[in-house]
């Protein structure tokens, strides 16, 4: 019985989660198909436009980003991670005890020193 | 016996100074070491020798009358080299009758040849090199014919092909060097995947690699399992004795210096094969298939070298192809169940071949690296101790009594007659007989050629090689002419009769031993020896050299053998590797892919884009293993 | 209710030590001189000694909620991979300096590929042996593209990082199936749930996916496309140490999943690890026959080589996990060393890759080309190395097993192992024998930590070859382990 667990528990919980993966799948295939069954398609230059009845584009759409755009990204969702792990530690700060500050601490310390490199090394400096 | 692990240390030891401080040792200095450490090593053999025979004595007196004979056979327990699962191996030396002949040979010969190169390499500048490489190849052939385990013996048998690999291509600046070099090395692979597997086979059977046990219980096996171990065994030892089909790469060693071609692949490292099925003979006598294909091989061999020898030009390359004839014959012996004259024959030729090729080398010496026999002329009388040496090796390999060659090469067809008697197959003996007379006429062409009649280039001044040369070549001259009393009959065969308990022991059961007309067929050897010589002589004399015609070219082409190899094999294996890495690995592999690739276009179109260069066709190679292995799980 | 785990920190002490020299490096690095970055590699050398020496004497305990583990694989394959992790550091700053690549970053990314390697030794969970797969991995990915200028090296790392994480899903998806079977990820908890019920569609596709991540970082055929484009285009230091933790790490975690967690289903992978060493050992060797890169050639054989360690994995008997294990630990030695030597090569001002840059070495540095020709003779697997005695281990084994599979895998090793001498001494040759370099393209580079590591690993070579039961007896105790099973 493969939608079985071990514990003879059925996977009925993820229910929900089947019918909306089929809800998706369904109104992707779904919207497409009939607009291409039912509705015509009567192409003009003017409707071929990226934005039709908006300005005119100029030059090519497909323009660099820098990379230190990317540098910062990263970045904050490092940092950003961190902070997801904070939550669910604050929490239960009370019950994990002096043990869970130290732990924490040491995850702090060890992403501070990360910050502190990525300071140095100027990862930070938009220039 | 605690003494006898020296034998190995001193040429080791000798190694390891030339290896590392030789660049630091004048080369009088260096050369010395290298003589010195293997002089020490025949040394401690002839020690190990003498206590050898007094153990021996001592236990045939305390075995009461009427005991059997057993050899007796000391196994000295180095260290525990490996020891996982059932795998244990003892790195030991075994001392018995046939390991101290052998070691008396290789370091005696060695210890002759180590003098000679300190004349002859005397103007290379990298002299230390190659000491330390020539005092490797002593210890690691000493290792392999001590080994008291098969494994340590293949560790042995590896490093001789090392050290001749590395020795043929010692003049790395010729071109024909280092592609004879790769040769030895491509084809000797295959002889030893072969025995590599005989290894494993007998492991598997017997649970050991133990020789002494080896040869005791190889009653146990079954015969299917004894034929196959004993056939990929001498499989091994064809492609290091360079024995049909295996032979192509020993003429072709000739590049290298020739004390080399001396020492490895005339006297000691091409007798690796016929040691060792010596060594096993328990397990090839007692596999009647196996002996067939043995004497047939070596009966084939050895004329077939024989006639191949009769029309090459290069001095050196004579010599090669008689080599390959000579072990030829000791094959023929180990198939006539008579390893001990194979030994005989194996000693004596280590005398008479060793001084022909240093013989060649002063000739070479004094004709300023001329060897091509249609070039050479007349030196009997300008390098007369060269010529004298020569002669006597030749003599001795012709088979003209009283030299050496005589007594040995006698005794093989005596043995391949009486096999003829037993068996019916006279083929061995017919062939040899055959061949000690093409063997004659060939060296007598060599001779005529080389050192008689009117020199054929003006303005050469030969000049005799100095003493440090010529001594050894006498010492060993000494050997080729008396030799023979090791094995012959009136001398009380000592060699033999020291062999005998080992090698003789084993009775094969129905053939009530034949006797021979010993005395006949004696006759018939000597009168085709005479016959050869004569006829040799009259064909050739005043350096005439007739092509033979069609004859001639299929024999100057080698019957087309090699010629053979390099179509049907050689070229086919480079574009076999060619193809797995062009084709196959880039062309089927990422066809498949790209064909499966195209399967999955139509999904993956926009996956695809994402990716460039060659990524995405790893990544799907990936992909189609997976499902390969995922589908057969699920599937099965 | 939650409870603090219950952990034991003395247990990951070794990973501990590594990890925090790694961050000492990296801050250092910051104010450090760049001509004082001796002291980073003192530095990550001293913490590896440190950590291997609180490793090979550690006690064995369970902790991190039966997540991690200290046995005697652990400590095996935890004291190999610190070794190879003290050779990746040793042949770098020489080459780092010569080719103006020298930052502490690389000595914090060795260390780190070093601990995740040290991890997946240790993982008692499959979550956690993704965890460690990916602390292998992502240094390694940088420390391909560490050439910065370079195309090629920018290529590879890029090549090596995105089928690595193609990789990496197929081996998280499997956790996942086998998770949605059997409700855990513990490894032997997923033992006991796998031989109480015939193992389901799932199940058995899990053990599949988990299979090709492995088998990806281990390069086994077919998923080793990456490898010899990866290895060409890294520098040289990095393809060293990769191409040697990448297999230490994979190579224990087979063990650790196949033989050990799911021994008892040993009927059901065997044929697939069988066919895939028999795959591995047949296109790495004769590929490799026709490179005429040496990094190239280098790159097959590591993969012929997996092939080999694969066989021991298939065969899954107490003397084949130990045979693993010693391999492993000889080929640390002889692969680094391989490339070792040619690090201390340059030609006009880029790598020596070409097998005619070896011509003739013998002439000019008799004792680089003496410890190269000794790892070539070594990884052909010719006595009396320890790459002989490494694979007569693997072979052995399977030969005792006495199964026709058994037998065919060791045949087919011996086989390749014969083909493989050709290319090796092909190259040992050509630096005997070659015609040597007149034009005085090709430069020696010699440093005092490069030579140590040439010394190190030679004698490692020699030693294993002449007295095994050293590297043996340490090893052995893997295959302990097992039978207690």
């Amino acid at each position: 019985m493969w939608f079985r667990t071990p514990g003879g528990d059925l996977l009925l919980d993820y229910i929900p989660v089947l019918v909306h993966f089929v809800i998706v799948v369904g109104l992707t295939a779904a919207l497409p198909a009939l607009h291409a069954l039912v509705g015509g398609s009567r192409p003009t230059p003017p409707k071929m436009e990226p934005y039709e009845s908006g300005v005119w584009t100029i030059g090519s759409t497909r323009e660099r980003v820098p990379i230190r755009y990317y540098l910062i990204a990263m970045l904050f969702i490092l940092f950003d991670i961190e902070t997801v792990f904070l939550f669910p530690w604050a929490v239960v700060y009370r019950r994990l005890g002096a043990f869970g500050l130290i732990e924490m601490l040491v995850f702090v310390g060890v992403l501070g020193a990360g910050l502190i490199y990525a300071w140095k090394r100027g990862a930070l400096e938009w220039e | 016996m605690s003494f006898v692990p020296l034998i190995l240390v001193w040429p080791l030891l000798g190694w390891l100074v030339n290896g590392l401080a030789g660049r630091r040792l004048s080369r009088t200095v260096s050369g010395l070491v290298a003589c010195a450490a293997v002089g020490a090593s025949f040394a401690t053999a002839a020690l190990a020798l003498a206590a050898y025979v007094q153990a021996s004595a001592a236990q045939a007196a305390s075995a009461a009358e009427g005991a059997s004979q057993t050899a007796l056979s000391v196994i000295v327990p180095l260290f525990t080299w490996l020891g996982a699962g059932d795998l244990w191996v003892q790195a030991s030396l075994q001392v018995d009758a046939l390991s101290l002949t052998m070691a008396l040979v290789v370091s005696g010969v060695g210890f002759l040849i180590h003098v000679y190169s300190i004349g002859y390499m005397a103007h290379d500048p990298n002299v230390s090199r190659y000491f330390a490489y020539l005092n490797l190849f002593i210890f690691a052939m000493l290792l392999l014919v001590m080994a008291g385990n098969l494994l340590v013996l293949f560790v042995g048998w590896e490093l001789v092909g090392v050290c001749s690999y590395l020795l043929i291509g010692f003049w790395f600046a010729r071109p024909a060097a280092a592609a004879a070099g790769r040769k030895a090395f491509v084809v000797n692979r295959i002889g030893d995947a072969a025995f590599l597997l005989g290894l494993f086979l007998l492991f598997t059977a017997l649970g050991t690699l133990d020789i002494s046990e080896i040869r005791h219980r190889v009653g146990e096996l079954p015969d299917g399992l004894r034929l196959a171990a004993a056939l990929l065994l001498f499989a091994g030892a064809t492609g290091k004795s360079a024995q049909l089909p295996l032979h192509v790469w020993l003429p072709d060693a000739m590049e290298g210096p020739t004390p080399v071609s001396a020492l490895i692949h005339a006297a000691t490292m091409v007798t690796a094969g016929v040691f060792l099925v010596a060594r096993l003979d328990t397990l090839f006598l007692s596999s009647p298939a196996a002996l067939v294909v043995i004497a047939t091989i070596g009966a084939l061999t050895a004329f077939y070298a024989a006639t191949v020898a009769l029309r090459q030009h290069d001095l050196k390359r004579v010599l090669a192809y008689s080599t390959i004839s000579q072990l030829g014959y000791m094959f023929v012996a180990m198939g006539a169940i008579a390893p001990a004259i194979g030994i005989f024959h194996l000693v004596t030729h280590a005398f008479f071949k060793a001084l022909l090729f240093l013989s060649a080398g002063s000739v070479m010496h004094a004709m300023h690296d001329v060897i091509d026999v249609r070039r050479l002329g007349g030196l009997a009388r300008t390098v007369r101790w060269t010529a004298a040496g020569f002669i006597i090796g030749g003599l001795a390999l012709a088979g003209i009594p009283p030299f050496a060659g005589f007594f040995s090469k006698d005794l093989i067809l005596e043995h391949a007659f009486a096999l003829g008697m037993a068996s019916g197959n006279y083929i061995p003996y017919a062939l040899g007989l055959l061949t000690a007379f093409v063997t004659a006429v060939y060296i007598t062409r060599a001779v005529a050629l080389t050192f008689f009649g009117v020199p054929a280039e003006a303005g050469a001044h030969p000049h005799e090689s100095p003493p440090v040369m010529l001594w050894p070549m006498a010492l060993l001259a000494v050997l080729s002419v008396a030799g023979g009393a090791l094995g012959a009959h009136a001398a009380g065969e000592p060699l033999l009769r020291f062999l005998a308990p080992l090698l003789g022991a084993v009775e094969v059961e129905g053939a009530a031993a034949p006797h021979p007309p010993a005395a006949i067929l004696m006759g018939i050897s000597v009168a085709v020896a005479f016959a050869g010589v004569l006829t040799g002589w009259i064909v050739h004399r005043n350096r005439r050299d007739p092509s033979l015609g069609a004859m001639g070219t299929l024999l100057e082409q080698r019957w087309y053998v090699d010629a053979l190899y390099d179509r049907s094999i050689v070229a086919p294996g480079h574009a076999t590797g060619r193809w797995m890495a062009g084709p196959v690995d880039l062309g089927v592999i990422d066809a498949a892919v790209n064909g499966v690739g195209r399967l999955f276009a139509a999904l993956g179109a926009a996956s695809r884009r994402l990716q460039t260069g060659y990524a995405r066709q790893y990544a799907l190679s990936v992909l189609i293993g997976a499902v390969l292995i995922v589908g057969y799980w699920i599937l099965r | 209710m939650i409870t603090p785990p219950v952990v034991d920190l003395t247990l990951i002490l070794p990973e501990m030590i590594v990890l925090g020299v790694a961050l000492l490096v990296l801050m250092a690095d910051l104010w450090l001189a760049p001509e004082r970055r001796g002291y980073l590699v003192a530095a990550s050398l001293a913490g590896v000694l440190a950590a291997a020496w609180v490793a090979a004497g550690a006690a064995d305990g369970v902790s991190f909620a039966g997540m991690y583990v200290r046995d005697a694989l652990t400590r095996v394959g935890q004291v190999v991979a610190l070794a190879a992790t003290g050779l990746g550091v040793l042949v770098a700053p020489e080459y780092l300096r010569r080719y103006n690549l020298d930052r502490g970053e690389y000595y914090v990314l060795v260390l780190t590929a070093g601990a995740g390697a040290m991890l997946m030794a240790a993982s008692r969970d499959l979550l956690m042996l993704f965890l460690a797969l990916e602390t292998l991995s992502i240094p390694l990915y940088v420390l391909a593209a560490w050439a910065r200028g370079n195309a090629r090296s920018q290529e590879a790392g890029m090549k090596y990082f995105l089928l690595g994480a193609f990789a990496s899903a197929f081996f998280l998806y499997g956790i996942a199936l086998l998770y949605g079977e059997t409700g855990t990820t513990r490894l032997p908890d997923l033992t006991s749930a796998l031989a109480q019920q015939p193992a389901g569609i799932s199940a058995a596709a899990g053990v599949g996916l988990l299979t090709i991540g492995l088998g990806f970082k281990a390069a086994l055929v077919p998923f080793h496309a990456w490898a010899p484009d990866v290895y060409e285009g890294a520098p040289l230091p990095a393809v060293a140490f990769m191409s040697v933790i990448a297999k230490i790490g994979a190579f224990v975690a087979l063990l650790r999943v196949f033989p050990l967690a799911l021994g008892a289903l040993a009927d059901q992978w065997t044929l697939v690890l069988g066919v895939l060493a028999a795959l591995t050992m047949i296109v790495g060797n004769l590929a490799a026959l026709a490179q005429s890169s040496y990094k190239r050639m280098l790159a097959y054989s590591s993969i012929a080589h997996a092939g080999y360690l694969l066989v021991g994995v298939a065969t899954a008997t107490p003397p084949a996990a130990s045979a693993v294990m010693t391999y492993l630990a000889i080929y640390a030695a002889m692969g680094t060393g391989a490339f070792a030597v040619a690090v201390a090569l340059e030609r006009s001002g880029g790598e020596a890759d070409r097998i005619e840059d070896y011509a003739g070495l013998a002439g000019r540095a008799p004792l680089l080309a003496a410890a190269g020709a000794l790892f070539l003779i070594s990884l052909a697997g010719l006595p009396p190395t320890g790459g002989f005695v490494a694979k007569l281990g693997i072979f052995a084994a399977a030969v005792e097993t006495g199964s026709v599979g058994g037998l065919a895998l060791a045949l087919i090793g011996v086989l390749t192992s014969v083909i493989s001498v050709y290319y090796y001494m092909r190259v040992a040759y050509v630096m005997y024998a070659g015609e040597p370099d007149q034009s005085g393209g090709v430069r020696l580079h010699a440093s005092p930590l490069l030579n140590l590591a040439l010394l190190i690993t030679a004698a490692a070579v020699v030693y294993a070859g002449v007295l095994p039961g050293a590297v043996t007896s340490f090893t052995q105790q893997v295959g302990a382990l097992l039978s207690r099973l």
